[in-house]
């Protein structure tokens, strides 16, 4: 033994042989929880994580995330209604992280730089037949592709888009993007077949050889409503004059318009006919602004280029260039009922703009397929109608009626006809539980208001179909990105692994996260006090 | 401060680390490769703000100095939790003598290895308030008077807790010690006495004077580099919450300090000859009951409109003094 200096009788020991988890009452954990962001999107984006990486600037590596659920985020980055932002966390501290802006930049970004999707599943075998190149057909098809199938779509119009070509205006969604993302769905392998009209769905599911069906027809047929009318002026539906005027061959418009209905498509068809050269493009609506369907944004441009809104208001009577309106009131119930008086309004063509239907009449025919009564497609939680192998989504099944839900509705087709055509059933991976903005500690947070899209000077909009609402720079979007809390998921602060006072947290490096050794950890909670993003909870100690 | 900002970001430079910040310009407790100065294993209480304040300067001591530090301690928790006999959770070269002579025993180091020719090993000295504002205090003030090339780091709990939580020259009014009960007209401990260090150190004229703040991780270690950069005597009081003298729980540790530095009751500056030349701005003022509450030994200062209003004239006090938010001081 070696000879100890004067007066010391003991060896030096080290304080690395107490277990100091031994004190332990309650323990922290790592966890994930789903950000309100994602738990909201239709189209099942992990949003979270692609903004992630656009903070990184890893641009590509940020789409390529987008591209794993949506396969088009230069159309959705314009026209999603973005029920993310609704939700964002960070409404309760400044405003919501314009996630559609950051959308649209990479999806911009990736068809200037031409980034290519990649299919890797082995080829299947299976061949699918999907009915509608809409957004919903789109999707499931991409999807499908993706898996390993074989997809082949019949579309009954001249081209694929469906209403996002036939619908939506060019000023809110321009065709160059449309056309490019979609062919990018064509170039890994989706084949389209146009001015293809399916009258009969089983019997061309066995002249194909297809092993299951994807049905996504769309609601085109616009409401009518019967409207006593003296000597009529011009009267549209909305649907056909807005695909009309999107193909180039609008109906000539009197010089004072008159459109009926509360709707976005009430507010692109009076903002397509200011455009078109009417003088006047007053609204009609039955209800007020707080009740109307409409996105409020919708709304704004269209009172920006001096769209008139009569709200509270229903057409009795029409007449060459009158139309007779009575006032409404909301009820206590919050629906509208008529007071008894009049007026007179100014008009010499009424587009009706009251919703569509869906035409499933070609299904009638075929065994086990139920309609609602407003002849929507009844489908089941894996989106198959009653006849085995064929699925239905989109505008066509009882549901919201946007393009993010149409493509979510593709999306999840895709992965129920994929587990159909093994024999399974596709079973969802459980959500984590919500991160709300109670759990959240932000107490490091910076404030920084959101950057706003610059619009296009209203006197200008009115000149043609230029796109209104104008993307962000990369500067911008990366400082966009940067604004998300990450809420629910760790995103390596080191906040845990600095403020461990006695050093029980291991970093286990980048995108690796962090480990507890319980065996030192006494459970303070100082950790999950400072995690800002509540990626750790504390739970009794087993055994205590 | 010499930190890259990154702005619009959760917690920006305000946490520990932050993946999109570079890597050099972290914190020295966000790398794996920290040294751990005050390693695992040690006996502080659950939530102990000293263990975090003693690993938080040592390791970036340690960065600054290339690994080539020694360390002298004062008796006091520090030393109790981290040294029973015979081990120590200790992975620098330490050295422990009495409560109050800690600057001196410093001061014998330094002019050690002066004489050694090793100018590449630096001197720190360290202790709690009890340590350095009261029994140390004597040795203390004569090493900054002969300028002693030694940084002194007092982690300022507020009060003598390794003996019982009895009041130190370093406890605030109104707080509730061993010897400061919240009793009679005044309860807790007197408004009128105690003694601020970092404004008496600067009194001495020494080359580095600082206040830090277990909270403010990037703040207190380039205060810590800084310090190292420069020689002669050097000064720097860490404020370290005690979950148990301060009766506060142990998961608020850190926001206990936060909120001492976001009232104004603790300003963090530093000062260079006896100037103040810089100071770190409240970054949202609250008001002195937000800390306060948190803590059992200011309980009865809650329902005292009298004790709450004096609290919180000391931190309008410190924002005035100091200019801790822009456009509010002298």
């Amino acid at each position: 033994m070696k000879a100890k200096p004067f007066a010391i009788t003991l060896d030096v020991g080290s304080s690395l042989l107490n277990k100091t988890g031994s004190w332990r009452t309650e323990r922290p954990v790592y966890l994930d929880r789903i950000p309100p962001c994602n738990n909201a999107c239709p189209a099942g984006e992990n949003i979270q994580g692609w903004l992630a990486h656009a903070q990184a600037g890893a641009y590509e590596k940020a789409w390529q995330e987008l591209m794993r659920d949506n396969p088009m985020p230069a159309v959705h980055g314009r026209v999603c209604y973005h029920p993310c932002e609704n939700h964002c966390n960070r409404i309760e501290v400044d405003s919501s992280v314009s996630i559609h802006a950051v959308e649209r930049f990479l999806g911009d970004l990736a068809l200037q730089q031409g980034w290519k999707i990649r299919v890797d599943a082995p080829p299947s075998g299976h061949r699918i037949m999907v009915v509608g190149a809409g957004p919903s057909g789109l999707s499931a098809a991409y999807h499908l592709t993706r898996m390993g199938h074989s997809v082949e779509i019949f579309e009954a119009g001249p081209m694929a888009g469906g209403m996002m070509h036939f619908g939506i205006p060019a000023y809110r969604l321009p065709r160059a993007e449309l056309d490019r993302e979609i062919a990018r769905i064509q170039d890994i392998g989706v084949r389209m077949a146009f001015n293809h009209k399916v009258q009969d769905v089983v019997a061309e599911k066995e002249a194909g050889q297809f092993d299951a069906v994807f049905v996504a027809v769309g609601a085109h047929l616009s409401k009518r409503v019967d409207i006593p009318a003296r000597d009529a002026g011009k009267i549209f539906d909305a649907v056909s004059f807005l695909r009309e005027a999107s193909a180039g061959q609008a109906p000539t418009l009197g010089r004072r318009v008159a459109i009926y209905g509360g709707g976005n498509t009430a507010m692109d068809a009076a903002r397509t006919a200011k455009r078109l050269g009417a003088e006047e493009a007053l609204i009609i609506y039955r209800r007020d602004r707080e009740h109307m369907p409409a996105h409020p944004s919708e709304a704004d441009e269209a009172i920006e280029e001096g769209v008139k809104i009569n709200w509270l208001r229903t057409i009795k009577e029409i007449d060459q260039s009158k139309i007779q309106v009575e006032v409404m009131q909301i009820n206590a119930e919050g629906y509208p009922e008529p007071t008894g008086q009049f007026e007179t309004l100014e008009a010499d063509t009424l587009i009706l703009a009251l919703g569509q239907d869906t035409d499933t009449g070609f299904l009638q025919q075929v065994p086990g397929i139920e309609f609602k009564r407003d002849g929507t497609v009844v489908v089941d939680a894996n989106m198959m109608t009653g006849h085995a192998g064929i699925f239905a989504g989109g505008d066509m099944v009882p549901s919201e009626r946007t393009v993010t839900v149409a493509v979510g509705h593709g999306k999840m087709a895709a992965r129920h006809i994929d587990a159909y055509l093994s024999g399974e059933q596709y079973v969802k991976t459980e959500k984590h539980p919500l991160a709300s903005f109670d759990s959240l500690h932000i107490h490091y947070l910076t404030e920084a208001s959101q950057r706003l899209e610059d619009h296009l000077n209203p006197n200008s909009r009115l000149y043609g179909f230029d796109e209104v609402v104008r993307g962000l720079s990369e500067s911008e979007a990366a400082y966009e990105a940067k604004r998300c809390f990450s809420c629910g998921n760790c995103f390596e602060c080191d906040g845990c692994f600095g403020a461990c006072p006695e050093h029980a947290i291991i970093k286990l490096g980048p995108g690796m996260r962090y480990r507890y050794d319980y065996n030192l950890c006494t459970g303070c909670a100082v950790c999950f006090e400072q995690c800002p993003c509540h990626a750790i909870d504390m739970i009794p100690e087993p055994g205590v | 401060m010499s930190f890259q900002q990154v702005k619009f970001y959760q917690t920006g430079t305000l946490t520990v680390g932050n993946r999109l910040l570079d890597e050099a310009l972290r914190t020295v407790q966000a790398t794996t490769d920290r040294s751990n100065s005050l390693d695992s294993g040690h006996r502080a209480c659950q939530g102990c703000g000293e263990a975090l304040g003693a690993r938080y300067a040592l390791d970036a001591a340690m960065r600054a100095t290339d690994n080539q530090l020694i360390a002298t301690n004062a008796t006091g928790c520090l030393e109790v939790f981290t040294t029973p006999y015979p081990e120590s959770a200790w992975r620098i070269p330490w050295i422990h003598s009495l409560f109050g002579n800690a600057p001196a025993v410093a001061t014998g180091i330094a002019a050690a290895m002066r004489v050694k020719g090793r100018q590449d090993v630096r001197v720190v000295a360290q202790g709690g308030d009890g340590g350095t504002t009261d029994i140390g205090f004597g040795c203390l003030s004569g090493m900054f008077e002969r300028n002693d090339d030694v940084l002194y780091i007092c982690y300022d709990n507020q009060a003598y807790m390794n003996t019982g939580v009895q009041r130190s020259s370093a406890t605030p009014g109104a707080a509730r010690t061993a010897t400061t009960q919240a009793l009679g007209e005044e309860p807790g401990a007197d408004f009128a006495k105690g003694k601020n260090v970092p404004l008496i150190a600067m009194a001495h004229n020494i080359p580095y004077v600082a206040t830090a703040s277990v909270d403010r991780l990037h703040d207190l270690e380039a205060k810590v580099e800084k310090a190292m950069s420069l020689h002669g005597a050097r000064y720097i009081q860490v404020f370290v919450p005690c979950p148990l003298g301060w009766g506060s729980k142990p998961a608020d540790t850190i926001k206990v300090a936060r909120l001492a530095v976001e009232s104004g009751l603790w300003p963090l500056f530093e000062a260079e000859h006896g100037e103040v030349v810089s100071v770190t701005e409240i970054r949202r003022q609250v008001p002195v009951s937000d800390y306060l509450k948190l803590q059992r030994r200011f309980a009865h200062v809650l329902g005292n409109e009298r004790q709450l209003a004096r609290v919180q004239a000391v931190a309008d006090a410190n924002i005035r003094r100091f200019g801790l938010i822009k456009g509010q001081g002298v």
